[in-house]
């Protein structure tokens, strides 16, 4: 038996689908002639030639959310399409906030095991997951035992994102259908954190800032060293959650996953959980006081130092030049 | 004010892991709460003494041979500890999981349920929200923030583009961020009071479960373990003042300057 059917979850953002949605539609019709899409929101119909440009035929749409978190009702709806329809052999959801939220509602609505952290997708007589462990140094291969659908949870950037140049996905409507206290939750307001300059996933130098920093008033060396290479200023999960800077700087596991052509981490030990989002950079420098920081492990250039007298060098020496 | 925080025994994650000979990730050595889990215990903590009254009971699954992970969150200031411990949960995925910590957790409903956003060793992450759905509950994930304002509570949830405020009726399932609080540390006194609060272990025959777990309530299985395209550890030097100047020619020599 090979890939038959996939479904892909795609997520509407400021009314186009997310990189990474468009990511797994494209790894999606690779492996599978038959891709469904799944969407939600105020205009998922107008989202449909963009998901057939990538791959879908059809496009079910769940409709408007209202104020309501999208985990429960989009989980709901693709439930009762399993049921109706059958089942596809996966269902493809993006590694996002509400992304993760569907999947577990999905997996537990449905009786289905997930797959999450999902970097890798092949066809081996069914789907074959990848995910990385152990910091990357390895790769497990997975795949499901029992009926289908699997529910598997793709990181972002596991894929390269590429028009196949199809016409707009036929639109069905798929309602949530009553969800009891399971969709009760709601936004009240949201907030945009602003930034400058390049954006984090998109810049070619990526520089990044932890704990070694010492305290958030010194994550201007990071921005401005960023600013001077024309690059994007990234943290650690230890920074954001400290409140350090806005969660839209975070680079990982939990955060954004990036692959510069050079990514800086400045006093960065080199978690797992950070290291999983940055290691696919082209070069990697780290400057840490600890000689056995595991980043070291994975940079290409290390510098055993101080940030705060390594940085304002660089600072420096970066101004003369122009 | 009731709130339970599943918590989990997790290996140190900073000594070296490694997969059993069946794939499961060994846990042999010494266990320790996961640091993850601390900032629900505190949030707990706290939103119980706001309250001016409850408690908080910490729910677990895993080995029981070992409970000094669950005696730190005791020592916090949890009341009790539950843990579902048995061989037949061995190769246990995160939906087996969640049904364990439901089947203990709906014995006595409480009014707020806390749980990390992901474990520090197998980060599924999707365990609280399997959750939620198998009580038929709300669920807030990612909170930067929460408070209980009567009925419902109130949490900042992070957002790819900065943070949403949501608002859900109680009981609910929220998944706590390291920001959320700082963890208080274990006072002599709340040590020495941890031993004489109570640790209920159960088994999965007192859940009335059993084929929801194990591997075969897993269905999905790894079939190859490979080493990945690793990276090489380039050049490493002591900065003596002339690290910037290092990392200049570095920048020059692939041509970002």
């Amino acid at each position: 038996m090979s890939i038959a059917q996939l479904w892909v979850v795609v997520e509407p953002v400021n009314g186009s689908l997310s990189t990474t949605s468009l990511e797994l539609l494209t790894q999606a019709r690779s492996l599978s002639s038959d891709v469904s899409a799944i969407t939600w929101g105020p205009d998922g119909a107008g989202l449909a030639a963009q998901a057939g440009e990538y791959g879908a035929n059809t496009l079910y749409d769940v409709g408007a959310l209202g104020e309501a978190l999208p985990g429960a009702p989009v989980a709901s709806a693709i439930a009762a399409l399993v049921a109706s329809r059958g089942a596809p052999d996966a269902i493809l959801i993006p590694t996002s906030y509400d992304g993760r939220d569907i999947a577990g509602r999905l997996s537990a609505r449905l009786d289905r095991p997930v797959l999450t952290n999902v970097t890798g997708l092949l066809d081996e007589g069914g789907p074959v997951t990848e995910h990385p462990v152990f910091g990357g140094s390895q790769t497990v291969r997975a795949h499901f035992t029992g009926e289908g659908p699997g529910i598997i949870v793709v990181r972002a950037k596991s894929f390269a994102a590429e028009s196949g140049g199809g016409s707009p996905a036929s639109v069905e409507s798929a309602p949530a259908g009553d969800l009891g206290s399971t969709g009760s939750a709601t936004i009240l307001t949201s907030h945009v954190e602003e930034r400058t300059g390049p954006k984090l996933e998109e810049a070619t130098v990526v520089v990044s800032g932890g704990r070694g920093l010492g305290e958030a008033s010194q994550y201007v060396l990071i921005e401005e060293t960023a600013k001077l290479l024309h690059g994007a200023a990234g943290a650690s999960r230890a920074i954001v959650d400290a409140g350090w800077v806005p969660y839209s700087h975070q680079v990982g596991q939990t955060g954004k996953t990036v692959k510069p052509t050079v990514y800086i981490a400045c006093g960065i030990s080199g978690a797992t959980q950070h290291m999983v989002g940055m290691k696919g950079s082209k070069n990697i420098v780290a400057i840490n006081k600890d000689p056995d920081a595991p980043i070291f492990q994975i940079a290409d250039l290390g510098i055993v130092g101080d940030v705060h007298k390594v940085l304002p060098a660089l600072i420096e020496a970066l101004k003369a030049r122009g | 004010m009731n709130i339970v925080v599943c918590v989990k025994q997790i290996p140190d994650p900073a000594a070296p892991q490694s997969f059993d000979a069946q794939h499961n990730l060994d846990r042999s050595g010494k266990l320790i709460l996961d640091e993850a889990d601390t900032y629900g215990v505190e949030m707990a903590l706290q939103l119980v003494d706001t309250a001016g009254g409850g408690g908080v009971t910490v729910v677990s699954m895993g080995s029981a041979n070992d409970v000094a992970g669950l005696r730190n969150a005791l020592a916090m200031g949890a009341a009790k500890a539950v843990i579902v411990s048995d061989d037949a949960l061995r190769g246990t995925d995160a939906l087996g999981t969640a049904k364990v910590l439901a089947g203990v957790i709906k014995r006595d409903l409480p009014d707020l349920i806390l749980c990390a956003t992901e474990s520090s060793d197998g980060y599924t992450g999707t365990t609280p929200v399997q959750l939620a759905e198998l009580l038929g509950l709300p669920s807030i994930t990612f909170a930067k923030s929460v408070s209980v304002e009567g009925s419902s509570v109130k949490v900042n949830r992070q957002t790819e583009a900065g943070y949403d405020e949501v608002t859900a009726p109680l009981p609910c399932v929220v998944t706590v961020t390291a920001g959320v609080v700082e963890p208080r540390y274990a006072s002599f006194k709340g040590i020495m009071a941890a031993k004489s609060k109570p640790v209920e272990i159960l088994s999965v025959a007192d859940l009335g479960l059993g084929d929801e777990t194990g591997p075969k309530g897993a269905r999905e299985e790894i079939t190859a373990v490979v080493a990945a395209e690793s990276r090489q550890a380039g050049e490493k030097y002591v900065d003596e003042g002339d690290g910037a100047e290092k990392i200049v020619a570095f920048l020059e020599s692939i041509k970002v300057l």
